[in-house]
């Protein structure tokens, strides 16, 4: 298995970047740091992307000089789901700090267990 | 090639299109436009239902002049034109029965915005159920989370704003694990289709290759799946999110939502990984084990539940529990009781949230259990249509849920094994003995008389009792008929893989 | 940095940076009405019994033990999805399975979409639907950010300014710098430039809609940082950013919607595919970069808007 992770080492560390960010989203207490994670976890993924589609000695899948050849270029399937990652997490980026702007605007502050017990003791919330 | 096989292409497009549309109409043009356009909708997909069902084979399309591996394709059986139809059903009466609600409770310069993300939503349940392609699926199912928090923070009271943000992140982790899940699966099959991920799986299965990558993803994917759709240990973001959103939300997030996810994970089980092989893998008895857990202890926190609408939050926990412990059963009989459930979930639930917030406003706008006492008596229509939903959701023969338990049981009869024939049938004992206690509490305390005996003064509209009645309609004719509905999945079934 | 401090930043309790980074003076009295806030909030949150786990100095057993669960289920998932890695074919080498569908892209690429630009043929036509869906789902989060920040009767806000004024902060004008108007003078019209350059040449080289878009929204964002909201409104006002997005999302879906009609219906299908490697090549390509990044550039700006001002 060491082998096989050595020679995949490109995976394993995407894998662990898309573990290390999981983890932040999942266990942070702090909206910021949260959304640190997510960001980290998208970017493994799209690392994991890119080394999948990569392959030694090719070139760019943009057709230079007439050739068209399949053993001249990179496979350009794992580029075109990167592009489409990214403006999900462009979006989702987007969507995740305007909700932080308005629980700050709140609750005057971003940590969300904070947040969590004066909602249920605010009587205004109930 | 009829003009029917293009229906499904006109349902998602004309549906992005609207949603684009109602971004330039007022609130109120909205409204009827989005109206007028899922009646339409209605019309194509029972096209589709009835093509599907008269030539008895599913049919694909392909999107644009490509042929499949390269281009994308969308595939339509009689199981997909089902769903669609009901879920649209229920869509519309959503819209219809909560229109006043959704005046009331978002500001009038959004209300254009809530039926935009009504149309994106629609568009992107429609894509979910259509797709062949796992990528689309990972597209649209983005565009449903990203709508589904849209609808759910239109209502701006804190706590709503609070529950999107948990809702948020654990869709978040979930879409992350479900992208995860699709690239490791393109790594070992090199395809994003799912007919062609079938193959090259089969070929690896076949030759005794190694099965270790293809379930990690498999797991993986169900993971992410499972925490969108609110699977036991996941369930804990259901009650803020359904139970403070405004009622139209509320009901379309618990009744749609969730199951497009799960239909999506179905599809993946059925489509790609190939269901025999899918039997052989042990994912199948962890779902059983979870769905079981989720069915008892979501009904046991259903019981605790000091607010209408937990209370009903919590009893879709459950619910949603059935339908993986029909995955988990497995079998035809065990798909198809989870399938019809899923029909008969949605008919129901839709129903109940949709009635509770008039029963709080007929008791001084409290969704308290003790404020509703008698709130049944003020507003008798109302409390009609709450008490034919509770009756489902208990399990009262003639109704959609009864059939459903008994499906679920006979299922647990057919799977052979004694021991899970035990235990099924000690949850399903369990769970509607659990079910009936606190619907009846919540039946008795609306009907008996409080001391606040003034008749409601609020008039509910024409529009509201047709939704209504048309959801109590098809909930009976799902209980009365379910041979047919359920002939129809076995048939679908048939023509998924 | 003493160690407690630095402890007590990493687990988020205290922000070290606070009145060492902040740009704008704030004035004393309505920091103390921010503070004011904060301690009422405190205050009724502390009054149950219930929140002294959260914020009481005896929560530092629990918070330990939940740094610890992390961790392991952290380092848990990290080696469950390694061993799965392990199984995956070779990094750096041609994947067998994939062979089949790369060979067409690339084959047929140039003659069947008449794009040099490998991806941006496969993305804009082999496999447009997701794309579709794609600048949708940009569509659907410029709708959620509107929602949050438009200011409206419950988000009550009425400008910028007193948006700020509330916060306890001066609103910071940057347009009032000179550097700031002097350098955007001269970068804003390079940078537009730059973004129409790599919008046009999606179909040729590197480049497309959403990267394109992307440039352009960056300097409508910089031209409005420099200049002030009165002058860029003058230029990109809400309106029409509301008709841009309108107009290419509706192309975007009615010319897609054509293709798949006529290619499903096997049709025949009217749209010239050009030369490869001219400007006008690509067929539809062209056409629905420019719609993309005409919608990706104004998302960004409409974000920029509406984290700013609520507008």
């Amino acid at each position: 298995m060491v082998a096989n992770l050595l020679a995949n080492y490109e995976e394993a560390f995407a894998i662990v970047l898309f573990g290390i960010g999981f983890t932040m989203l999942l266990f942070q207490r702090n909206l910021f740091k949260k959304l640190i994670g997510l960001n980290i976890m998208d970017t493994g993924t799209f690392l994991f992307l890119a080394s999948m589609g990569y392959i030694r000695g090719r070139k760019a899948p943009i057709v230079v000089d007439g050739v068209t050849d399949p053993k001249a270029y990179i496979n350009p399937v794992p580029a075109g789901l990167v592009l489409t990652g990214i403006v999900v997490s462009v979006s989702v980026t987007a969507i995740m700090l305007a909700l932080t702007v308005r629980l700050y605007r709140r609750y005057h502050t971003l940590q969300l267990d904070e947040i969590y017990e004066m909602s249920k003791h605010l009587t205004e919330d109930r | 090639m009829s003009l029917i096989t293009n229906f499904p292409l006109f349902t998602i497009v004309l549906s992005l299109f609207s949603g684009v549309l109602c971004t330039m109409l007022s609130g109120k043009t909205a409204r009827r436009y989005t109206v007028s356009y899922e009646c339409g909708l209605i019309v194509l997909v029972s096209f589709v239902l009835y093509y599907t069902i008269r030539t008895g084979t599913s049919f694909t399309y392909v999107m644009g002049e490509f042929p499949a591996p390269w281009g994308n394709e969308i595939r339509a059986g009689i199981l997909e034109s089902l769903m669609a139809l009901i879920f649209l059903i229920v869509m519309l009466c959503s819209v219809l029965g909560g229109a006043r609600f959704i005046d009331l409770d978002i500001d009038v310069s959004k209300v254009n915005l809530y039926y935009t993300l009504i149309n994106l939503m629609t568009a992107a349940i429609m894509a979910i159920l259509w797709t062949n392609d796992i990528f689309t699926g990972y597209v649209f199912l983005e565009i449903l989370t990203l709508t589904s928090c849209g609808i759910l923070i239109v209502r701006e009271i804190g706590r709503t704003t609070l529950a999107a943000i948990r809702y948020m992140i654990l869709n978040l982790l979930g879409s992350g694990l479900f992208l995860l899940g699709v690239v490791l699966l393109y790594d070992i099959t090199g395809n994003l289709l799912m007919v062609s991920m079938h193959k090259t799986i089969e070929a690896i299965s076949g030759q005794g290759g190694n099965l270790v990558a293809i379930t990690m993803a498999l797991g993986v994917l169900t993971i992410g799946l499972s925490i969108k759709s609110g699977l036991f240990p996941f369930h804990f973001w259901m009650p803020d999110t359904y139970g403070y959103a405004t009622p139209t939300s509320g009901s379309v997030l618990s009744s749609l939502v969730s199951k497009c996810y799960i239909l999506l994970l179905f599809k993946i089980y059925y489509r790609v990984i190939g269901i025999d092989l899918f039997e052989r893998l042990p994912i199948e008895d962890i779902l059983l084990v979870l769905g079981m857990c989720g069915i008892v202890l979501g009904s046991v926190s259903a019981l605790h539940a000091e607010h209408i609408n937990r209370m009903i939050a919590f009893s879709s926990a459950a619910q949603i529990g059935y339908i993986f412990m029909g995955i988990g059963i497995g079998g035809t009989a065990g798909y198809t009781a989870a399938l019809f459930h899923i029909l008969a979930h949605s008919v129901t639930k839709s129903l109940l949230f949709l009635t509770t917030p008039r029963l709080s406003e007929a008791s001084g706008n409290s969704l308290l259990f003790k404020k509703l006492q008698g709130s049944g008596l003020r507003d008798p229509n109302t409390g009609f249509f709450f008490g034919a939903a509770a009756f489902s959701m208990i399990g009262i023969p003639i109704f959609a849920g009864f059939a459903s338990k008994l499906l679920f049981a006979s299922a647990a009869v057919g799977c052979g094994s004694t021991w899970k024939l035990i235990a099924i049938m000690v949850v399903l004992a369990v769970s509607s003995v659990l079910n009936a206690l606190y619907f009846i509490r919540t039946l008795i305390r609306i009907f008996s008389e409080g001391e606040d005996r003034r008749r409601t003064t609020v008039k509910h509209g024409a529009l509201f009792h047709i939704s209504m009645s048309t959801l109590i309609a098809v909930n009976l004719a799902l209980g009365l008929f379910s041979w047919v509905f359920t002939s129809l999945i076995e048939r679908g079934l048939a023509m998924f893989g | 940095m003493n160690k407690s401090r630095f402890l007590s930043w990493l687990y988020g309790e205290t922000d070290v940076m606070e009145d060492i980074l902040e740009l704008d003076e704030t004035s004393d009295e309505s920091r103390e009405q921010l503070k004011r806030e904060k301690r009422r909030l405190r205050r009724e949150l502390l009054r149950s019994g219930r929140a002294k786990k959260v914020i009481g100095a005896e929560t530092k057993g629990f918070y330990a033990l939940y740094h610890v669960v992390a961790v392991v289920s952290c380092i848990m998932l990290i080696g469950v999805l390694l061993f799965a890695v392990a199984n995956l074919p070779r990094y750096g080498e041609e994947n067998p399975e994939t062979t089949e569908m790369v060979a067409r892209y690339v084959e047929k690429g140039v003659e069947e979409t008449g794009a040099d630009n490998i991806v941006a043929g496969m993305i804009l036509d082999y496999r447009a639907f997701d794309t579709l869906g794609e600048s949708h789902v940009l569509f659907t989060a410029l709708i959620c950010v509107t929602i949050l920040l438009r200011l409206d009767r419950k988000n009550m806000r009425k400008t910028y300014e007193d948006y700020y004024a509330i916060r306890g902060e001066r609103f910071h004008d940057i347009s009032r710098e000179a550097i700031m108007r002097n350098v955007a003078a001269v970068l804003v019209p390079c940078i537009f430039v730059f973004g129409i350059y790599v919008l046009l040449n999606g179909q040729n080289g590197p480049g497309g809609g959403f990267s394109g878009g992307a440039v352009m929204g960056a300097a409508m964002i910089i031209f409005s940082a420099a200049f002030g909201f009165d002058k860029a409104d003058r230029v990109f006002s809400k309106r029409l950013g509301a008709w841009v997005t309108f107009a290419a999302l509706s192309f975007y879906s009615a010319a897609k919607g054509y293709v798949f009609f006529t290619g499903a219906n096997h049709l025949e299908n009217h749209i010239p595919k050009g030369t490869p490697g001219a400007i006008l090549s690509g067929g539809l390509i062209l056409p629905l970069d420019i719609a993309v990044g005409m919608v990706v550039a104004f998302t960004m700006y409409g974000f920029y808007n509406l984290f700013m001002r609520g507008k």
